[in-house]
């Protein structure tokens, strides 16, 4: 029994002339690189930013489910079951308006963030009170829109174009509530914490889920509405 | 790029360090007052000219031109109010954006050329709605 880790031993000595080489080589080229390593792990250290990269990774999942939804539309589009098609459906000039009070909410919510860099406790909860009023008229905006639709006959169950222009643009419209709760929620700890590090981490990461809602509905409105009018 | 660059607060090799001596605890990475006003203001532009010649007058080249804007004004949202750029901090956002960019053309993309070539190679009886 003993025999084995000897034997095992004694084959790692006897290449240890070499690997000591080995070794050598290996450090002097890997030096410049773990310095760089070193160097950026100095900066980051602090949880938030890890926080933020998750956060991040989290966005773009997101944003996988999305291209599937916009491919199933894309494909399922043309499928009106003779029922309503894009030309008679969508109001482009109420899409601009929902569209212009979603890209104005993303500028104030970016202000919002800003104001938290300054640490401005009133201008922050303003730009979010702001943010939150503009986002809430585009929510209700949606909502009218679909009651209309259905009110029309043209309900998710009319036709295979609609079932996937509802999943789509519902689902958008969940997340940007989704979005409005958080955005309340933290209107709260803003006012009852102030900034702690970690009001200031979600803030960040509500700012960046707030941005990226309203890249989807690029996506939304130029594959939609823009592509099914014209 | 280099103007979105020139935006930022505390970017680049010795931003990180700038941001520290502020004692931000959020990573620095929300840019500047400018940044934003010209973003919003690229953005409400790449909106309002498409919404515009589709209402006028649609013509065959317009899903091209709506196509190229909205390709546009992503751009302009990822750069001027995510802030993704290509200093070390942002390394690893840009290559997950980057990552899911390819995923997204290849579903899109994939889905859209398999199934037109599925619908131009069916037969006209097994069309769906023919029978209606």
């Amino acid at each position: 029994m003993s025999m084995g880790p000897t034997t095992a031993h004694g084959g790692a000595l006897a290449l240890k002339p070499g690997y000591a080489d080995n070794a050598a080589d290996a450090l002097r080229h890997l030096r410049p690189a773990s310095e760089t390593i070193d160097f950026e792990l100095e900066h980051h250290p602090d949880p938030a930013s890890i926080a933020q990269l998750g956060f991040w990774i989290y966005l773009m999942s997101d944003c996988l489910l999305f291209a599937g939804l916009f491919a199933t539309y894309s494909v399922l589009h043309v499928r009106t079951a003779g029922g309503p098609t894009p030309q008679t459906l969508f109001d482009l000039p109420y899409v601009l308006a929902e569209t212009v009070f979603l890209l104005v909410s993303s500028f104030t919510c970016g202000l919002a963030t800003l104001a938290m860099g300054r640490r401005s406790r009133g201008a922050t909860l303003g730009w979010l009170a702001v943010t939150f009023v503009l986002g809430l008229t585009f929510v209700g905006m949606e909502v009218h829109e679909f009651a209309h639709m259905v009110a029309e006959n043209a309900g998710p169950d009319r036709s295979a174009f609609l079932s996937s222009f509802f999943t789509l643009v519902a689902t958008h419209g969940l997340h940007v509530t989704c979005g409005l709760i958080w955005m309340a929620i933290m209107m709260v700890l803003v006012v009852k914490k102030g900034f702690t590090p970690s009001t200031e981490s979600r803030l960040s990461c509500l700012s960046l889920f707030w941005h990226f809602l309203d890249i989807i509905w690029v996506g939304v409105f130029s594959l939609v509405y823009l592509f099914g009018v014209s | 790029m280099s103007v979105a660059n020139e935006a930022m607060t505390g970017h680049g090799p010795h931003g990180a360090i700038h941001g520290d001596a502020r004692g931000s605890a959020h990573g620095g990475t929300h840019g500047s007052r400018k940044s934003y006003f010209v973003g919003f203001l690229l953005a409400i532009a790449l909106t309002i000219v498409p919404f515009g010649l589709v209402m006028t007058h649609a013509s065959i080249g317009t899903p091209l031109i709506v196509a190229v804007f909205a390709l546009a004004q992503i751009i302009v949202h990822v750069v001027y109010f995510l802030h993704v750029d290509r200093s070390a901090e942002q390394r690893w956002n840009l290559t997950a954006l980057l990552f899911t960019a390819i995923i997204v053309c290849i579903i899109l993309g994939g889905s859209i050329w398999i199934m037109h070539n599925l619908y131009i190679n069916m037969m006209p009886g097994m069309m769906p709605g023919s029978m209606g």
